[in-house]
């Protein structure tokens, strides 16, 4: 009994922590000016659309929005693209050296990105790509890239060899088998990398606030304009930023574990 | 065909390789040249940075928030750790809400913070109601920079301690169910359980969370930059700085390479401490 009134206590505690923030976030971004800048009204009179309307329509926040998505889009892209054969040849083959190339991917992790941003600009001033989102994927990817490679590692460690040879004696080919048979497996583990490869990309802020000027990103955006702006646009964006992340988390919850557990170490 | 065999990991492994020379290797060792060219010899830089207050100040907080909030957040995390793995009804719902922060950027945070301490914030709002304050009270400005510490510590206390939770729950729920059985028989209490047989399960899950989390802290700037800009400052906000407002790459670079110094010291003694535990330890 005396349990039961803990985990409840507890439970509303730990609710009313982490939620207020991210409802409050929300509710301002919904009230109308008049009713904001009331010191005697804390709950709106009524809810609208006007301020999240005015920032993405009239103020190009879906430029900004857009921009993220093509950025984040892109950084997935490329990471999986080279980051996919990289982690399937370092979990089903032996070869020297493998080890070391592993724990240098690994160290790359412990590294602090934003001390790559400054002498990007002048790389991508020689090849031509400054002030471009794909210059700011590129950015992202050096840090999404070793993730994907460590994620899928662990993801196909966990699909068993076995499957895949069965198929092979088949007579499948070995790009075949893959495809066929640990593609299929492995899909639902790596998708749910790819919304926190995502995630990774649509948070980041200082790189992308470093190598733009023109087409920036969200929080590039928000991070130059938003303090000057009134208070009721800062919540708006705030909002625009917050709901897709924890709608994808929310779809991810179950590899929420193991995920940041390999983002991490 | 066996030579294709052979080199077929390493062919499958080059475009990441290269990739990751290019755009990590390389721009590193640009971001040292710049550090390290000035008109004034190649510590000019450095000595500049040392002899304005500037840097002092900005090395002294991020140290200083640093301190406050690592352990802060991994006493927080333990306990809700602790709570979560009593796997009672609806335990996976408390999971979710707990982990909503992890997705969230810092700009977010910082603007859900603001839209609580604001002067015409909810916090202002409900106090002036209840007849507690009868002037709005000021968290944020240059005048009040000891609030906009605090806020600043509070804001980032929230947003991260989710990921200090996470790690200390994989660790929690690895640990065998057999030693609290055992400890169960002898009659341990809950704490002695805790001191004696959790805690000590937990060392390489809370020395890779305190790493993981020193080395972040170390490189906060967005929370920072939107709650106080200037008032309070900080290493990654100073490199921000004098790349963007005073158009000085070699400042900047300067700066990230002290951050990445200090990262890479803080990384060699949390490993250093842990090898030396283990081998304290005997096998494990």
């Amino acid at each position: 009994m005396i349990k039961k009134v803990f985990i409840v206590f507890v439970s509303i505690l730990v609710i009313v922590w982490f939620l207020t923030p991210v409802v409050l976030i929300v509710l301002a971004s919904l009230t109308p000016s008049e009713d904001y800048y009331n010191q005697n009204r804390i709950l709106p009179r009524k809810l609208t659309l006007d301020h999240l309307y005015k920032l993405f329509v009239v103020l190009n926040g879906w430029r900004a929005t857009l921009n993220s998505l093509q950025v984040a889009g892109m950084a997935i892209g490329l990471s999986f693209l080279t980051g996919l054969p990289a982690g399937y040849v370092l979990t089903r083959y032996v070869f020297p050296g493998k080890n070391a190339i592993r724990l240098s991917i690994l160290l790359t992790r412990s590294f602090p990105t934003l001390i790559i941003a400054v002498p990007l600009i002048m790389i991508y001033l020689k090849l031509g790509i400054s002030d471009t989102l794909f210059s700011v994927a590129l950015a992202h990817t050096s840090f999404i890239l070793p993730f994907v490679v460590l994620i899928t590692t662990s993801i196909l460690s966990g699909i068993s060899v076995e499957y895949e040879e069965a198929g092979m004696i088949f007579g499948l080919s070995r790009f075949g088998a893959f495809m066929r048979i640990t593609l299929p497996l492995a899909l639902p583990g790596l998708a749910a990398s790819a919304i926190f490869a995502f995630i990774m990309s649509w948070n980041e802020v200082f790189i992308s606030s470093i190598l733009t000027f023109v087409n920036r990103t969200l929080p590039a955006q928000i991070l130059n304009t938003a303090m000057t702006s009134p208070d009721y646009f800062k919540f708006a964006a705030g909002t625009i930023m917050a709901i897709p992340a924890m709608t994808f988390i929310f779809f991810t919850r179950k590899y929420l574990m193991s995920m940041w557990g390999i983002s991490l170490k | 065909m066996t030579y294709r065999k052979d080199a077929f990991p390493y062919l499958i492994l080059l475009p990441t390789i290269v990739y990751l020379i290019a755009f990590l290797g390389y721009p590193l060792i640009q971001t040292f040249i710049l550090a390290f060219t000035s008109e004034s010899g190649t510590f000019g830089n450095f000595q500049r940075l040392m002899d304005t207050g500037d840097f002092w100040k900005a090395l002294k907080n991020t140290i200083l928030i640093t301190g406050i909030i690592v352990p802060l957040q991994l006493v927080l995390a333990i306990a809700l750790a602790l709570f979560v793995n009593m796997r009672f009804k609806g335990y996976s719902l408390i999971l979710y809400i707990i982990s909503i922060p992890l997705a969230l950027s810092d700009v977010s945070a910082a603007l859900m913070s603001y839209n609580i301490f604001a002067p015409t914030g909810y916090l202002n709002k409900i106090l002036l109601k209840l007849g507690v304050l009868d002037r709005p009270l000021y968290f944020f400005g240059y005048m009040f920079q000891n609030r906009e510490f605090w806020i600043i510590v509070l804001t980032e206390v929230w947003r991260a301690t989710p990921l200090v939770f996470v790690i200390i729950l994989a660790g929690l729920q690895s640990i065998n169910k057999e030693y609290l059985e055992a400890a169960d028989v002898f009659g341990f209490s809950n704490w002695q359980k805790l001191r004696k047989i959790i805690l000590p399960l937990l060392k390489p899950s809370i020395m890779s969370a305190l790493l993981i989390r020193t080395l972040f802290a170390f490189q906060i700037f967005g929370v920072v930059w939107l709650l106080a800009g200037r008032d309070i400052l900080i290493l990654a906000g100073e490199a921000y700085y004098w790349h963007n407002n005073v158009n000085d790459p070699h400042m900047s670079s300067a700066y990230a390479i002290v951050i990445a110094s200090v990262s890479l010291a803080i990384s060699w003694f949390y490993i250093s401490i842990l090898r030396s535990k283990e081998l304290e330890g005997g096998q494990k």
